[in-house]
């Protein structure tokens, strides 16, 4: 009887603790991060590491002539304004999602390029996840390519990146599980046959094998957040947002990899 | 807006093995999925690939519904003459994608 006592007290104050404890201080030190690139196969690497292996780059292709093509009412191309995508786009990926004044939020490289649409070829946006915007963000992307990431930099992200931080550590889901409990705490640790990685978005758009297709982070936070059972957020959403923000600034410093492939 | 990436050798010696790359952009709908109301997706797969060197077929494939989408094939061959190679990719729903590369053999 008072075994069984302290049993039930031992377990109380075990369940107090893991509710008391902070969720995560364990961020990852600048030395031991690791994009996903070093996690995967050998033979995903080397679809990655040669352009004619890698399937991500049939949607570069596409997106090239997409950049030269002419859209909207004004009948303009990206290209009538911004010249060769080589110079003009070099370094642009590595610094999105960015502030944008006029809507007084981030917008990340995807919106970035519907509002371009919608503001100088006076076009209608793109659907996420569409092909075309796939393609034209992926070519964008792909010009970054080996760049340092040095988005967040900008002190009026300061309360979204906040924003994204604290979702990021927010348990959530019918396994109440918090983004951290898996990229922070067990990133050098296997889930069933997959590595856990740490969520540096390094790569986006990227080739996903089990996609068979190209997606964007927004489409891989969804699928985390299917994975732990919760509610996800529609494809724009703020929360999406703060969350791609939270991690870039998290990566600050990592090379861009776009089009990375990944399992 | 299909695409291919093709990757053949830009230079061979005569009598060299060379390997020869191809990926092409297709969403190889196996026909065997269901959409969320009941309804069959239709196959839309690639049913063949052919290459050939010169004019002569040095390499043909035909896939089925159990190959991943934007299917990269490679194969080698021996580098006989300087020329050109033709790829030519043929699918369901009037499918057909073409592409070369020429290499030049010293």
């Amino acid at each position: 009887m008072r075994s069984a006592r302290t049993i039930a007290l031992t377990a109380l104050l075990i369940a107090a603790d893991i509710a008391a404890s902070p969720l995560s201080a364990n961020e990852i030190p600048q030395g031991e991060r690791r994009s996903g690139y070093s996690f995967m196969s050998q033979d995903t690497q080397a679809m990655q590491n040669d352009d004619t292996n890698n399937p991500g780059m049939l949607w570069v292709l596409d997106g090239e002539a997409l950049w030269k093509s002419k859209a909207g009412a004004t009948g303009k191309a990206c290209a009538d304004c911004h010249n060769d995508a080589r110079t003009s786009m070099k370094g642009v990926a590595a610094r999105y999602p960015a502030f944008d004044k006029t809507l007084g939020r981030p917008v990340n490289l995807e919106q970035r390029i519907n509002l371009c649409r919608a503001r100088h070829q006076e076009a209608t946006p793109l659907p996420y996840e569409s092909r075309d915007l796939l393609a034209l963000t992926a070519f964008v992307a792909q010009q970054s390519r080996g760049v340092a990431i040095v988005a967040a930099a900008d002190p009026q992200l300061e309360p979204f990146i906040t924003k994204g931080r604290d979702l990021f550590m927010q348990r959530r889901g019918q396994l109440n599980l918090a983004c951290t409990n898996c990229h922070d705490d067990n990133w050098d640790k296997r889930l069933a046959g997959s590595a856990i990685t740490q969520g540096h978005p390094t790569g986006y758009p990227l080739y996903r094998l089990e996609w068979q297709s190209l997606g964007s982070l927004q489409r891989r936070l969804r699928a985390c957040i299917t994975g732990i059972r919760a509610q996800t957020y529609d494809y724009g959403a703020p929360e999406l947002g703060e969350l791609e923000l939270y991690l870039m600034s998290r990566a600050r410093g990592m090379p861009i990899e776009t089009p990375a492939v990944r399992p | 807006m299909a695409s291919a990436l093709i990757n053949v050798p830009a230079k061979a010696k005569r009598g060299e093995i060379i390997e020869i790359k191809t990926l092409m952009s297709h969403i190889m709908e196996t026909g065997y999925r269901h959409t969320t109301a009941g309804e069959v997706v239709p196959r839309n797969i690639i049913t063949s690939l052919t290459c050939r060197y010169n004019g002569v077929e040095i390499f043909r494939a035909d896939l089925f519904p159990a190959i991943a989408a934007n299917p990269f094939i490679t194969f080698f061959t021996v580098a006989t003459e300087s020329g050109k190679f033709d790829f030519e990719w043929i699918g369901d729903r009037g499918f057909t994608e073409t592409a070369s590369a020429s290499i030049s053999v010293e």
